[in-house]
Order: structure tokens, then C-alpha cells, then sequence
């Protein structure tokens, strides 16, 4: 998949919300990206602009391409046959993914019947099978119950069952574990990579926690104020990151290895509003670089090959 | 200081759980059963633990904003449990509380100066004066006097928790109760507010009771930390040893579930990831509740509840077989020749 | 020096946030047209009320001899059955049609707040012995429990009054309650025990206001109900009893001409639809207004 010029706007009532401001990202075949940012910083609403999946008041323009088609132009009905098929979303709140009136096997059944010519008993059997993959123990009675019996672990696990039951080319995870425990949250990543290396799809992990990513992600992009902020290996992120707002971030997690008890970075001030007409740079106010220059908003540029930075001072930030 | 500031001891909430026509008490939930430990002025204890575990429960039985049903609260020596309620409204100015949600937590329809100035006033400070000392507050935690006429929804989640700090502060009370009050923020607003609980520490000298469920975050601010489950500490140790000689399986486990911002560190360690779901608060396991998803439980584990042990200068864990320190999670279950979900290594 | 300029200057910002509460407020009422109209229509015709029969030449129970009149340039509503002026008698009627409904809504509203808040907020016996009230209330029919009150204790507008409010103030209290008991869990409630505030103050200065705006609203549509009801009771006969003019029974009185005469009838009802929903429009501009996040008081 690779997108262009993604702009989302949602016109308010304090005015025009940009939510999404130019946003170029590629995913390859079996690859997994990591996109991160804060609340604000536009990468859900990126995510649910290319499932076309915003409400309709929204304002999408740019390009989705899929496969050599662009999905911002197809028809709904041909959007749907992409839709849980090609192009599969797990979401943050599972509970509200599923329908509370039919039974796990049953929502289960529907989406593989939806997408393939398969009788009942068949995809019955494809379902169980596919709550056994997800780690579901006693999947054939599992199948019969209703989501409010499962635990919210299992509930997420069903939905990456559901995800993932038509082999998706691409597997979109918004925020996949954020309502979750830790010692639950561990579970689903485990399956989530599982699953998507046994059926072979890209992963694309939306999520505001750069551990998460550290862990599984090929490349991560970062996402400030609606644009891509940097983007790269993953290592080159961790390691070798030349943006003043992705190294800041990094300095202000607390480290659960750390030895001494430290003082935290912090990066001072509030993101921008949504409604911001500003031209500057918008890490503008809380950069310890700014100057004159970051009146106009950097361009993304690569720094070495496959390591773009959106910033006018990358010299000085990789010192 | 003569003793410690805060004594909790075999402290137990229960709710009792209702159903049916009449909502007739069927059983209760041990939300805290039997918790002890002790803050000392100055110093931070984090509490630590999954949904269920009782923490937030355990920080308000002790400020009795819900009542406990056995043990003892004790502030400088004297029974907060018992006192009766004017007392207690005099005790509630030495012990404050910041709560989670910081959308919440604001009445809508008070401006903030007035949110943070009304526990002056309810302890008879004159309006103009208790206006004033709100704004010196809200200039302390970082915000501009002026904004004081706002009202919460003008604000963002971090601004609201530094007025929910503010308001906390006004009474200058010596305990300081802080119910997961960074994990409903950004990660670039979190270290902003943890800084500042940081540096209103150094200035004001209180004790911080930090209970959140961020094992990286309670573990960069506590002196001590506490790991519960399921209504009972597990592991009671001081910030290095909970990270270099963790003694409990399940802080073990929990260490390892949390994932660090280090891909270098992510692919070279093991993490373990416990099977099956936390247990329901309302029927716990027998003996050890942790038993039913602990590596390397024993049939004893069933039959016995393990008592808190000191294992080295107050580290204290309960549990009937602790690692010993050098060793990990991992060596013991091999050592067992059992199995347990590991991912990466 | 400095500790009285320090002083002043908390001084100046009390003041501003006085006069930019009340702006708020004002600003917010303001964008709501309708609820603007529908103020200024209701003043109108309340001031109205008080004055037009003062200027009247007639005396609303005064007997003229021209009896069943259309309008006429003397009598611009006409005269009914036994020749009183309408116009005289309809403005008089409103008068007291208001009279009524304000005392209704507002008794209902003060006791339905009080027993709906302690219900709320204490839960327990307290809760269900109030819910138990609220219940009967609610299932005897209360039209058939109005008829036989009304003829048990005639019919004032005083009497009327005491009778609708004691069936209508469960609207409010069930409203109250409901909501009480949805704020008592929340946080800023704990936050303000945790500080020490006793009940009372919990209940009065931190729940109260929230619960302000559907309590408004429900108190402008009791309103509506008031008079709606009055004018029933008043068709039904045992309303407020003759010479008093209401609304209501001067629409009951001009049911047998409404071939002859229909202004007798459409000239009380329209009033009745003009402040009913003016009371609504009101309502709901003034829930609106009261409410500090619903946008517009700060630019």
C-alpha cells in the first residue's frame, strides 16, 4: 500500500479541524510498520482514512493506492469487498467491534462468508480453527458464546481471529492493546505477530507507546501535528534519530531499566490545535532549536537512504 | 521523626456483591485483603498492579472515601479508622488525594480557582484570601494566575491534572495520594507532570502514595514500590531490588510483559507472557491466588496462603517458593522442566 | 506597596470573572434566537396581563348590555353569554393562568429538587422511601385525583396550584435523582469529600449546578403542563370557578359558540400556544446558556 498527500480535514464549528496535513507512507509486503504519536498527532485518523472508514463530513483528498487501485475513488460496494478482505482493521475497544446480539462464531462466520463462496459448515470449521490460532482454548465451545462472556483479552483475540479470517494482504492494529493489562497486553502482541506472520500479511501498528514498536516494528514513522515527523528503520529511530520531537519523546519515557532514579526530559509546552492556520514549523514552540528559520514548515527529507526527518536543523539535532 | 508518618496494617475492603430481586448479598469482593506497609515522610511508595488488584481501592480505604472493613490506618500514631467525624475532617487536611480521570475529577461548573481554592474555604479560610492562596497554587504547579476564571473544559488532560495537583496541595497536607495520575496523559505531558510532582516533593516535603498501573512510571518515581494482585501485596521492596532481584513469580512476570522503548534490549531479551486471564476478584484461588497462572506453582500453592517473608532487609514477598536472587523466572521453570510462553531471545 | 497593589489585583480579576460569567451566560442565551424571541414574547404578554385590564374602560366582571358580541370596535374580542368584555377577561385570565403556572413550576421544582437530591445522594432508606412516594404518585390517575380534589376543596387558583404541584413535582424528583445518583460516583465529588466538605455543601455547590440545565428545562415544560392542565380541568368544569377568568375556562365557557363566535375559543387558546411554547423555546435556550462547555462564551 502507499499513500500520498494524505489530507483529512473535518470542517467544525470553531472552523476547519486539519486533522491529517500531507501524509506520504509506504508499506510493503509482509513488512511491519509502526506509526506513533501522540493524541492529536492525526496517525487514527490516517489509519481510518484509508479503510475509508471516517465519517462522511470529512474531507479526504490525496491518494491510497492498494494494488495499483486508488481506494479514495473506488465505489462504496467495491470499498466493501476490500474491506475485511484485502485490508483488515483490528481496533482499540473491542467491545464495540463486536455485536453484542450474535455469538463470536457467528460474527465469525459472517465475515468469511461475506468475502468467499463458502457453505456454513465450512467456514464453521475455518472459525474454530481460527479461534484456536488466536490461542483460544476450547475453540468449538468458545464459537457458541456471546461477547460479553469473554474477558477482554479473549475479545481482542476474536477480533484478530475476525481480522485475520479472509488472509489479509494488510492487517491495520489501532491501538490494539492500549485498554489492556500488561501481562494481557504481552498475550495479544504475541498473537498479533503470530497470526500476521502465519498468514503472511504487512502490519500496520498504530499506537502512542514506542516500546510496543521497539519490540516488533521493521521501520517506524513518527507522527506530530497531522505530519509525518520522521520515518525509518527501526533502529535508525531508536538509535540514530535526527528529529528534535522524536528524540525528546524518546528522552521522556521513563526507562523501567534504569539505575538511578533521574530526572525525566520533558518537552515543554502543548501540541498545536487542530484549527492552527500557522506556516511555521508546528514543534516550533517547544523545539530547543528554533530559531528564525522554523517560520515555514520543514520539508521531510532524507537524511541517509530510508531515513527521512522533517526538520531545518537536522545538522545540529544529530550532534 | 519518631516512626513513620502512615502505618497500614491487614488493612481489608470488601464490597459486598448483590443480585437477584431483593439485590441480596451473595458474596463479596476482597478488593484489599490484608495489606500492610508504611510511608515515611518525604519519601514516595508506588503501588503497582493489573485491573482488579485493589490498588485504587487500598488508596482511598485510606482516606476512608470508602470505609475498610478490618485493620488499621494509622496517621502519626493515630487511628484514622476510628476517629470520629469531625476529627476526621481536621485529619483529611494532612492527607490529599490526585485522581486519575482529570476530566472527571473537575466539577464542570466551577472555575478552576474556585476548584482549587474550595478546600481552603471548607476548612474556613475567608473566600478573598483562599482566591488568593489558589492562585500562588496554581502558579506552583506551573499555570498562569489568569486562567484561574476558566473552566475545565478549556483545558487540556494535563493542564486539568496540574489543576487536580493544585487543588490536592492547598490544604499543605503532609501525605499525598496519587491514584494513576499520569496514565490518562501523552507521553510528552506525563513526564511534564511527573517532573513537577518531582520537584513539589523536593519544595513541600510531602510523602507521595503513587498507585498506577505503569511499572516503568512507578518504578522512576518510588523509593519503594508494592506489588499487588488480586486484593494482596506480593512483593514489598525498594526500587533496585524490585528490578535487580525481583523475588515473586509474578513480578517477575510483570517485569518482563513490560516492553522497553530499546529495540536493541527488546531483541536480545526473553519475555515471558503468562497464560490465562486474571481470575475473578469475586472468587479468588485457593491459597496463593496467583497460583493459577504461576510457571511454578506446587500443590502447596493450593492448600496454603503464603505469609509475607522478609528475604533480605525488608524485601518482603509472599510466596511459598521465591526465585532467589541471581536467579531468574526462567531458570527456575526450566530447572521444574516445565514450559512457559516466551517471546523473543 | 506591593501587598496592596497584589490585593488590587486579585480584587480586579473577582470582578472580571463576575461580569465575564454573567457575559457568558449571556452570550451563549444570546445566540439562541429562538430562545431570545420567545423571552421577549413572554415579557410582553406578562406585562400586558398587569396592564391592559387597568386601561379597559370595562371591569372583567363588569355586565354590559351588549351580550354575545363578535368583535366589535368596542369590544374588540367580544362579549360573551352575559356581555363581559373579552378583552378584559382574557387578559385577566392570563394573569392568572401565569399566576398559577408559575407557582406550580416553582413549588414543584423546589420540593422535586430537594426530595429527588437527598434521595439521590443518601441512597439507601432514604432513597426508597422517597422512590416508593415518587411511584404511588405516578400511578394514580391523576386527572381522576385532580376532579376529586378539585370538588373536595373548590377552586381557587390557590387550590388549583397545591393540587397540580402535588402531583406534578415527581417529574422533577425522578430527573433529580437520577442524576444525583449518576454525579455522586464521580470524581470531583470524591475529590471534594476527600478535602473535607460536609453533605450539604457536596449536594448544594458541587452536584447542584451541574443538574441545573435538565432541571430548567423541566421545570419551563411543567410550565406548559400547568396551564395545559388548568384549561383542562377549567373545560372539564371544575377549574378555577366563575367570575375568575383563566384561559382555560374561557375557552370552556365559549365551547356552545364556536359556530357563532370562534374567536371566543381561538382567542384564549392561541395564548395558551403562544406562552407554552415560548416557555419551551426559553428552556431551552437558558439549559444552554447555563452550561459553561457548550462553546460560544469564550472566543
Amino acid at each position: 500500500m502507499e499513500v500520498q498527500g494524505l489530507t483529512v480535514e473535518f470542517p467544525t464549528e470553531d472552523g476547519l479541524v486539519r486533522a491529517v496535513r500531507g501524509v506520504d507512507m509506504h508499506i510493503a509486503e509482509g513488512e511491519v510498520l509502526g506509526i506513533v504519536g501522540e493524541s492529536g498527532s492525526g496517525k487514527s485518523v490516517t489509519a481510518l482514512a484509508t479503510m475509508r472508514l471516517l465519517p462522511k463530513r470529512a474531507q479526504v483528498s490525496g491518494q491510497v493506492l492498494f494494488e495499483g487501485r486508488d481506494l479514495l475513488t473506488l465505489s462504496d460496494r467495491a470499498m466493501r469487498g476490500v474491506r475485511g478482505s484485502d485490508i483488515a482493521m483490528i481496533f482499540q475497544d473491542p467491545m464495540t467491534a463486536l455485536n453484542p446480539v450474535f455469538t463470536v462464531g457467528e460474527q465469525i462466520v459472517e465475515m468469511i462468508r461475506a468475502h468467499a463462496p463458502v457453505g456454513k459448515p465450512l467456514a464453521w470449521k475455518r472459525t474454530v480453527e481460527l479461534l484456536d490460532l488466536v490461542g483460544i482454548s476450547e475453540p468449538s465451545r468458545r464459537a457458541r458464546q456471546y461477547p460479553h462472556e469473554f474477558s477482554g483479552g479473549m475479545r481482542q483475540r476474536a477480533m484478530i481471529a475476525m481480522a485475520v479470517a479472509n488472509r489479509p494482504k494488510l492487517l491495520i492494529a489501532d491501538e490494539p492493546t492500549t485498554a489492556l493489562d500488561v501481562t494481557i497486553q504481552a498475550q495479544v502482541m504475541e498473537v498479533i505477530t503470530e497470526v500476521q506472520k502465519a498468514v503472511g500479511s504487512a502490519l500496520l501498528l498504530i499506537t502512542h507507546d514506542l516500546g510496543l514498536v521497539a519490540g516488533i516494528a521493521h521501520r517506524v514513522q513518527v507522527m506530530y501535528a497531522g505530519r509525518v515527523f520522521e520515518n525509518g528503520a527501526t533502529d535508525e529511530i531508536f538509535y540514530r534519530s535526527v528529529n528534535p520531537y522524536t528524540k525528546g519523546l524518546l528522552r521522556s519515557i521513563p526507562r523501567l531499566d534504569a539505575k538511578e532514579k533521574t530526572r525525566l526530559y520533558t518537552i515543554p509546552g502543548l501540541p498545536p490545535s487542530g484549527l492552527s492556520r500557522n506556516e511555521a514549523c508546528p514543534f516550533r514552540p517547544r523545539c530547543e532549536f528554533a530559531d528564525a528559520v522554523c517560520g515555514t514548515v520543514p520539508e521531510l527529507v532524507e537524511v541517509v537512504p530510508g531515513h527521512q526527518s522533517r526538520c531545518h536543523h537536522t545538522q545540529e539535532v544529530s550532534m | 521523626m519518631s516512626g513513620p508518618l502512615l502505618v497500614v496494617a491487614d488493612l481489608v475492603t470488601h464490597f459486598p456483591i448483590k443480585a437477584g430481586l431483593f439485590r441480596r448479598v451473595v458474596g463479596h469482593v476482597r478488593a484489599v485483603d490484608g495489606v500492610s506497609f508504611h510511608l515515611d515522610s518525604g519519601e514516595t511508595v508506588g503501588v503497582v498492579g493489573e485491573s482488579g488488584c485493589g490498588k485504587s481501592t487500598l488508596g482511598r480505604s485510606v482516606l476512608r472515601l470508602v470505609e475498610p472493613d478490618d485493620g488499621v490506618v494509622a496517621f502519626k500514631g493515630e487511628d484514622v479508622l476510628s476517629v470520629d467525624k469531625t476529627r476526621m475532617r481536621e485529619l483529611r487536611r494532612e492527607m490529599q488525594m490526585v485522581f486519575q480521570d482529570p476530566f472527571a475529577s473537575l466539577n464542570p461548573r466551577l472555575p478552576v480557582r474556585d476548584t482549587v481554592a474550595e478546600p481552603l474555604i471548607i476548612h474556613g479560610t475567608a473566600k478573598q484570601e483562599a482566591r488568593q492562596k489558589a492562585d500562588e497554587l496554581l502558579e506552583a504547579v506551573g499555570m498562569r494566575p489568569e486562567h484561574g476564571n476558566r473552566y475545565p473544559h478549556e483545558f487540556s488532560g494535563g493542564q486539568r491534572q496540574r489543576v487536580g495537583i493544585a487543588r490536592a496541595l492547598a490544604l499543605d497536607p503532609s501525605v499525598v495520594i496519587l491514584d494513576e495520575p499520569v496514565s490518562a496523559l501523552d507521553v510528552s505531558i506525563q513526564s511534564q507532570v511527573i517532573n513537577l510532582l518531582d520537584d513539589l516533593q523536593h519544595r513541600f516535603g510531602f510523602a507521595y502514595l503513587f498507585i498506577a498501573h505503569d511499572l516503568s512510571v512507578v518504578r522512576h518515581v518510588s523509593d519503594r514500590m508494592l506489588v499487588m494482585y488480586l486484593g494482596k501485596v506480593v512483593e514489598a521492596a525498594s526500587r533496585a531490588d524490585v528490578y535487580d532481584s525481583p523475588a515473586h513469580p509474578y513480578t517477575h512476570a510483570l517485569l518482563s510483559a513490560v516492553p522497553v522503548a530499546d529495540p536493541g534490549v527488546e531483541r536480545k531479551r526473553k519475555r515471558i507472557v503468562l497464560e490465562g486471564d486474571l481470575p475473578n476478584p469475586g472468587s479468588p484461588p485457593t491459597g496463593c491466588r496467583f497460583r493459577t497462572r504461576c510457571p511454578i506453582a506446587h500443590e502447596l500453592c493450593a492448600i496454603e496462603t503464603p505469609p509475607a517473608v522478609d528475604v533480605a532487609n525488608g524485601h518482603m514477598v509472599a510466596c511459598h517458593f521465591p526465585i532467589e536472587r541471581g536467579e531468574t523466572l526462567l531458570d527456575r521453570v526450566a530447572q521444574l522442566g516445565r514450559s512457559v510462553g516466551v517471546i523473543g531471545g | 506597596m506591593t501587598d496592596t497593589r497584589h490585593v488590587s489585583a486579585i480584587d480586579d480579576s473577582i470582578e472580571t470573572e463576575a461580569r465575564s460569567f454573567g457575559r457568558q451566560v449571556w452570550d451563549r442565551f444570546r445566540r439562541h434566537k429562538l430562545a431570545v424571541l420567545a423571552a421577549v414574547v413572554l415579557v410582553v404578554l406578562t406585562v400586558s396581563f398587569w396592564v391592559a385590564p387597568a386601561l379597559s374602560p370595562y371591569e372583567f366582571d363588569e355586565i354590559t348590555p351588549d351580550f354575545r358580541q363578535p368583535p366589535t370596535a368596542a369590544h374588540p374580542f367580544g362579549t360573551d353569554d352575559i356581555g363581559r368584555d373579552l378583552l378584559v377577561r382574557t387578559f385577566m385570565g392570563g394573569r392568572f393562568s401565569i399566576r398559577i403556572a408559575l407557582l406550580v413550576a416553582l413549588s414543584t421544582t423546589l420540593i422535586g429538587t430537594l426530595l429527588g437530591a437527598v434521595a439521590g445522594y443518601f441512597g439507601g432508606w432514604i432513597d426508597a422511601l422517597v422512590s416508593q412516594i415518587i411511584n404511588m404518585v405516578l400511578l394514580v390517575p391523576a386527572l381522576a385525583i385532580l376532579l376529586v380534589l378539585a370538588l373536595k376543596w373548590g377552586s381557587s387558583p390557590w387550590s388549583i396550584s397545591i393540587v397540580l404541584a402535588a402531583l406534578l413535582w415527581t417529574r422533577i424528583a425522578r430527573v433529580v435523582r437520577g442524576l444525583f445518583l449518576q454525579y455522586k460516583e464521580q470524581e470531583f465529588v470524591m475529590a471534594a469529600r476527600s478535602a473535607g466538605a460536609r453533605s450539604g455543601r457536596i449536594m448544594f455547590r458541587h452536584i447542584l449546578p451541574n443538574v441545573m440545565g435538565p432541571v430548567v428545562v423541566e421545570t419551563t415544560l411543567l410550565v406548559g403542563t400547568a396551564i395545559i392542565l388548568e384549561s383542562t380541568l377549567s373545560f372539564l368544569g371544575l377549574g378555577v370557578q366563575f367570575p375568575t377568568p383563566t384561559l382555560g375556562n374561557l375557552v370552556a365557557e365559549a365551547k356552545g359558540a364556536i359556530d357563532s363566535n370562534p374567536y371566543r375559543v381561538l382567542l384564549p387558546g392561541s395564548f395558551v400556544m403562544l406562552i407554552t411554547l415560548s416557555i419551551n423555546f426559553l428552556g431551552d435556550g437558558l439549559r444552554d446558556a447555563l452550561d459553561p462547555s457548550s462553546g460560544g462564551g469564550r472566543t
